[in-house]
């Protein structure tokens, strides 16, 4: 019955060390921790998002480098394509160009070679007809000595003549 | 859900220690006559030794601090004696005033220590606010809890966002459990935070008491009414004054139940507000009791046989109530903290249905 019969003393002493205790640990040791604690892993949790963010901006950077790269890559392609086909171009132009100056020069060519050959042709005419007609004179001058030959020749081209 | 089935799993384990109390303190008993006739045909030995006034006297507050005795070599720390009379005033004095050389029982300023009570020779009415040997170990835990947290405290505010270190580490994760385990689960995220001081405060104060009373020569306060009645009525109002409406109408006008049933439920639930605390009393004090009695009992085997052979079988078993005892001391701080929690947590629990 002792066992179970509270002790005045002791209720006295067990509020009053209880209420102490409950009141400083409160004020000095739960609130620091609870708090501290709390913050502790609000930061943590802070530091994982954020640092899951910027992974997911990393790999967005990457994923953006990457593009860039392959937009880079098209474009220097085609610019290279493009340079590779109007230096095709300008050859080929070029090419053209040669071939079209050439020929003038040949037709260029060929004109004064008619024209020195026709202005040939036409000295060397004139000439055989000089020396043929010197040749002629001689000839005749020579044949026509007497007169019977100049009068059969006169006759041979009056009847020539009548002839055309 | 699970703290149902923990508190059932504990309930059940109470029943089998309470058996087993009640057979070691009968086999204790019913030596007595035995060793009674012993000391007859004895005459030559002092004192036959009594197994259930030395457990009775162990579990028991007293006005000084008693180790051991030896012969006539008494172990004993003297503690202060605090009376009120009306007719005296406040009295301050030393508790070994109560005994002279020989270690006899003698008055002192009209006072008598009789049973661990100090009573007035004239029958006056006297108001005993001794420090006893509970008192003592009282204030030596608080002392210990309040350099331990508010040294914790300390270096919380000191370096935060920091990983614990020291006997920080060692107290982090029960005072994490305590939170995350027993308010989180039970109050609830929204209110949790209001109550954490208090249960914290239970917790550690359940422990200690009870790991100090567990050292050889400790005191038994946990499994001192007074003190698990001062923790259950704190809890009691705790609870109450911080009920919401649904609470209260669960009392007395429980919804969704027959007009007529309410005449027997309504009275049933009140009790009910009012046993909840007792049992969280009953509790702890039987627990930590029994657990002493166990121990105790065991250890008095060798003595009641007169047969030191016996300590082969005694002390492994002994040592490994000890064990046991070490873990209920935390099982016990943890069902009433925990217990407390879901009283709180079914009163302010908002209505929702």
């Amino acid at each position: 019955m002792e066992l179970i019969t509270p002790e005045f003393g002791l209720i006295f002493w067990q509020v009053l060390v209880f209420g102490i205790l409950f009141f400083l640990l409160a004020k000095f040791a739960w609130k620091p921790i609870i708090q501290s604690l709390h913050e502790r892993e609000e930061s943590i949790d802070q530091a994982i998002k954020l640092s899951e963010e910027t992974k997911k901006e990393m790999a967005e950077l990457k994923a953006g480098n990457e593009q860039l790269l392959v937009s880079a890559r098209a474009e220097r392609d085609a610019l290279i394509k493009q340079a590779k086909e109007s230096a095709d171009a300008m050859i080929a132009q070029a090419k053209l160009d040669a071939q079209a100056a050439a020929n003038q020069e040949i037709e260029k060519a060929r004109t004064a070679f008619e024209q020195e050959k026709v202005a040939a042709v036409a000295a060397i005419r004139k000439e055989a007809a000089s020396l043929s007609l010197d040749l002629a004179e001689k000839v005749l001058k020579s044949q026509l000595k007497d007169k019977a030959a100049q009068e059969k020749l006169v006759s041979e081209w009056i009847a020539d003549v009548t002839l055309k | 859900m699970s703290g149902k089935s923990i508190f059932k799993k504990v309930y059940f384990s109470n029943i089998i220690l309470g058996l087993f109390i009640s057979l070691f303190s009968f086999s204790a008993w019913a030596n007595e006559p035995a060793a009674a006739e012993a000391t007859e045909h004895a005459p030559q030995q002092e004192e036959k030794f009594d197994a259930g006034k030395m457990i009775l006297h162990h579990i028991a507050d007293e006005h000084e601090w008693h180790f051991f005795t030896i012969g006539h070599f008494h172990a004993t720390v003297p503690l202060p004696c605090i009376v009120y009379r009306e007719s005296a005033g406040l009295q301050v004095f030393s508790s070994s005033n109560f005994k002279n050389e020989h270690h006899e029982e003698v008055s002192y300023q009209g006072l008598k220590l009789e049973h661990g009570k100090i009573h007035a020779e004239n029958g006056e009415k006297v108001y005993d606010i001794s420090i006893t040997k509970n008192v003592a170990s009282l204030l030596i835990s608080a002392v210990l809890l309040l350099t331990i947290f508010i040294g914790i405290g300390k270096t919380y505010k000191e370096n935060p966002h920091r990983a614990p270190k020291g006997i920080q580490s060692l107290f982090e994760p029960i005072i994490i459990f305590v939170r995350d385990e027993i308010a989180k689960n039970n109050i609830g995220e929204k209110h949790y935070r209001r109550f954490m001081p208090y249960l914290l405060t239970v917790f550690f104060f359940i422990w200690f008491n009870n790991m100090l009373g567990l050292i050889p020569g400790g005191a038994n306060v946990t499994g001192n009414i007074a003190v698990t009645a001062i923790l259950a009525i704190i809890a009691f109002f705790v609870t109450n004054l911080n009920g919401k409406a649904t609470y209260w109408t669960h009392v007395f006008a429980m919804p969704g139940v027959p007009k007529w049933m309410l005449i027997i439920m309504t009275p049933v639930e009140i009790v009910g507000v009012f046993m909840k605390p007792f049992s969280l009393m009953v509790r702890l004090f039987a627990n930590m009791t029994a657990g002493h009695i166990i121990l105790l009992s065991l250890v008095s085997l060798i003595f009641i046989f007169e047969n030191a052979a016996l300590g082969i079988a005694v002390v492994p078993f002994s040592l490994f109530m000890n064990v046991i005892e070490l873990i209920v001391a935390f099982i016990q701080a943890f069902i009433f903290t925990m217990l407390v929690s879901t009283y709180i947590g079914a009163a302010i629990e908002e209505h929702h249905h």
